[in-house]
């Protein structure tokens, strides 16, 4: 077994190592070096050359971004929108997967070809009109306005839809129907637990792409209502002078539930994006 | 009263009987109850296997749509409703100060923006940072995916810590290269310094910003990409690595000739995602610059086009400029994709 494995795929040597290594100390360094940063003050930060060790600072500055940005409030928001939305997007496409792998109406394969399509549309190009609905709701600053545009997902939908082909055997359907089941206990005491796992990487990915959100929220929320992290760190340098060093401490402060998330699940999620990616 | 007793599926807890069953002792929920009103027995089981089954029919009919509902709803009133919208409003003169008072103005919004020299300056940016930051990406993410698929001591480790800049936010990593790419005190010129050249002021200079904010689209998405190529080269079958290495073909020439033709419709698909992505960039040049906003740079040098459509509808308030600005996004992608059909139709044919 051992052999034929080895056989079959080559062993990385020491100059893929080296590069490996070069390139991951290029994409961890910037995280690292925000840590460093927020950890000094902005005299030090504002002298050649660069710090590259922690100074004593971090929890100084931490609490200035905090207060300043209102960072609580700004995570607290981000934290309702990103688990709403993941819950959302994982319900919804786990039932539209299902129909879309496993059950039989007209217009399907153009339907599904719809979903596909719509992949292709950046949301926003439809800001304007978006916009103003929301402030014909009188939405603005309110979390729903964040929330209900980004509800369902084509991606996810598609993701489901090949999971679920694999995953769930159409003889299970049919022997709950056969015992009675209607489609929707089906899908409840079926393809969730079937989707369990897919369903869990794609709510993480979502959480992420969630989180971090940026263009819409800008536009429909402001840092005096109710903003999001990503809304709120725009805020902070905005000062005379921008203390650097804060701003910096609120940039970690938005990312770090993030990186926990990353340390804890890191290979669920690198193992959705690349089982999502195969029939790109 | 029994007639609206519980389908079949309501003995849930205990797996209900198979329904074809019906006449034998252990019934279903339905036909014991209506025996026990003591109607003619077959009589009632007939109207209730009818029901039963008109109610099945039903179910299988319409259930799958019920659940494509939702997505489909969603994206009317959330995404198409907006775009055609969007259509609408370019046609019209709207202030974001009073955004119900919309009044025709034809195409003048579109020729507007032919003549605007600040248009043909974001869309040029756009394309250039675009290249910029998509092609050295993609190339760099084809290397590592090659690299990560050897057999490696800590391969998830190598997976993940290369994925983690794709958890930063825009936001936090665009401050972070504020920072790093500083005129006077930043990372990238003391190193600079160090080997003995002058300082480069990244955000004021044309090409160094636009390469400035480049670099911070390459550093979150480069792993992202490696991921979705080393997906794809984990199903390329061995065999053809094997026949390559019986004729003698090199390692390098592996990659050339294997590899790369098997990856062909997933670096087209990385190369569409991208041209997706290189047009709406916003975050990063909007945060680049500390106070210019959303001008791009004290002479628009890296004002995007996403950019200039913010500008233009929620800095200078004109919604009906911000909505053509945003159709000819949206045309300019039909256009890419319709290319990118055209070169996926060539490569099939080619094979």
């Amino acid at each position: 077994m051992t052999a034929r494995r080895a056989g079959r795929q080559l062993h990385g040597g020491k100059v893929t190592y080296a590069v490996l290594i070069l390139f991951t100390a290029g994409s961890l360094f910037p995280l690292l070096w925000t840590a460093v940063a927020a950890s000094r003050n902005n005299t030090r930060l504002a002298q050649t050359p660069p710090p590259f060790w922690f100074g004593g600072n971090l929890l100084k500055n931490l609490g200035t971004a905090w207060t300043d940005a209102n960072m609580g409030t700004a995570l607290l928001n981000t934290t309702v929108v990103a688990t709403t939305v993941a819950a959302g997007t994982v319900v919804f496409s786990t039932v539209a997967g299902f129909a879309f792998a496993k059950l039989r109406f007209r217009a399907k394969r153009l339907l599904l070809l719809l979903v596909i399509g719509t992949m292709m549309v950046p949301p926003q190009l439809g800001v304007v009109p978006l916009f103003m609905t929301i402030a014909e709701l009188e939405w603005t600053d309110h979390l729903q306005a964040v929330i209900l545009p980004t509800l369902v997902s084509a991606f996810g939908v598609f993701f489901m839809r090949q999971y679920l082909l694999r995953a769930l055997p159409t003889e299970l359907i049919e022997a709950a129907r056969t015992d009675g089941a209607n489609s929707w206990r089906v899908v409840w005491h079926v393809v969730f637990p079937a989707a369990r796992p897919a369903m869990a990487v794609l709510g993480l990915l979502t959480f992420v792409q969630a989180w971090n959100d940026f263009f819409w929220p800008i536009i429909a929320l402001t840092q005096n209502g109710s903003p999001t992290v990503q809304v709120a760190l725009t805020g902070l340098g905005r000062g005379f002078i921008p203390d650097q060093s804060v701003i910096m401490a609120g940039a970690l402060l938005g990312t770090l539930p993030l990186l926990i998330a990353f340390v804890l699940f890191g290979k669920q999620i690198v193992g959705g994006i690349m089982q999502g990616a195969v029939k790109g | 009263m029994a007639g609206r007793t519980p389908r079949p599926a309501s003995s849930a807890a205990a797996p209900a009987p198979d329904p074809a069953a019906n006449g034998s002792p252990g019934r279903t929920g339905a036909a014991s109850g209506l025996g026990r009103t003591g109607g003619t027995d077959s009589l009632a089981a007939d109207r209730a296997r009818a029901r039963r089954s008109r109610r099945y029919r039903r179910d299988l009919r319409w259930s799958p749509y019920a659940f494509i509902a939702p997505f489909f709803l969603f994206f009317a009133a959330f995404g198409l409703f907006p775009l055609l919208y969007t259509g609408w409003a370019a046609l019209h003169r709207v202030e974001l100060t009073a955004p119900t008072d919309m009044e025709w103005a034809g195409l003048r919004n579109f020729t507007r923006l032919l003549g605007d020299d600040f248009f043909w300056n974001a869309l040029g940016n756009t394309f250039v940072i675009g290249v910029i930051s998509t092609v050295p990406q993609l190339l760099m993410a084809l290397g590592m995916a090659h690299l990560l698929n050897y057999r490696l001591r800590g391969s998830t480790f190598f997976r993940v810590a290369l994925l983690t800049p794709y958890a930063t936010s825009v936001a936090a990593a665009t401050l972070v290269f504020v920072l790093i790419f500083g005129r006077d005190y930043g990372l990238v010129n003391w190193l600079l310094s160090t080997i003995g050249v002058d300082g480069v002021d990244w955000e004021n200079g044309s090409w160094s910003a636009k390469l400035a904010v480049s670099t911070i689209v390459i550093w979150r998405w480069t792993g992202y990409n490696a991921l979705i190529y080393l997906a794809a080269m984990q199903a390329i079958p061995h065999d053809l690595y094997e026949s390559a290495a019986l004729d003698g073909a090199s390692r390098w020439q592996q990659f050339r000739y294997v590899t790369v033709p098997s990856l062909r419709p997933t670096i087209l698909f990385t190369c569409v995602v991208s041209t997706i992505g290189a047009m709406q960039l916003f975050g990063e040049p909007l945060l680049f610059s500390g106070s210019a906003g959303a001008t791009g740079g004290a002479d628009h040098q890296y004002q995007t086009l996403g950019l200039y459509l913010y500008e233009q509808g929620w800095v200078n308030l004109h919604l009906g400029r911000a909505s053509a600005i945003a159709w000819t996004m949206f045309l300019i992608l039909l256009v890419v994709a319709a290319v990118n059909a055209l070169i996926a139709r060539r490569l099939r044919r080619g094979d």
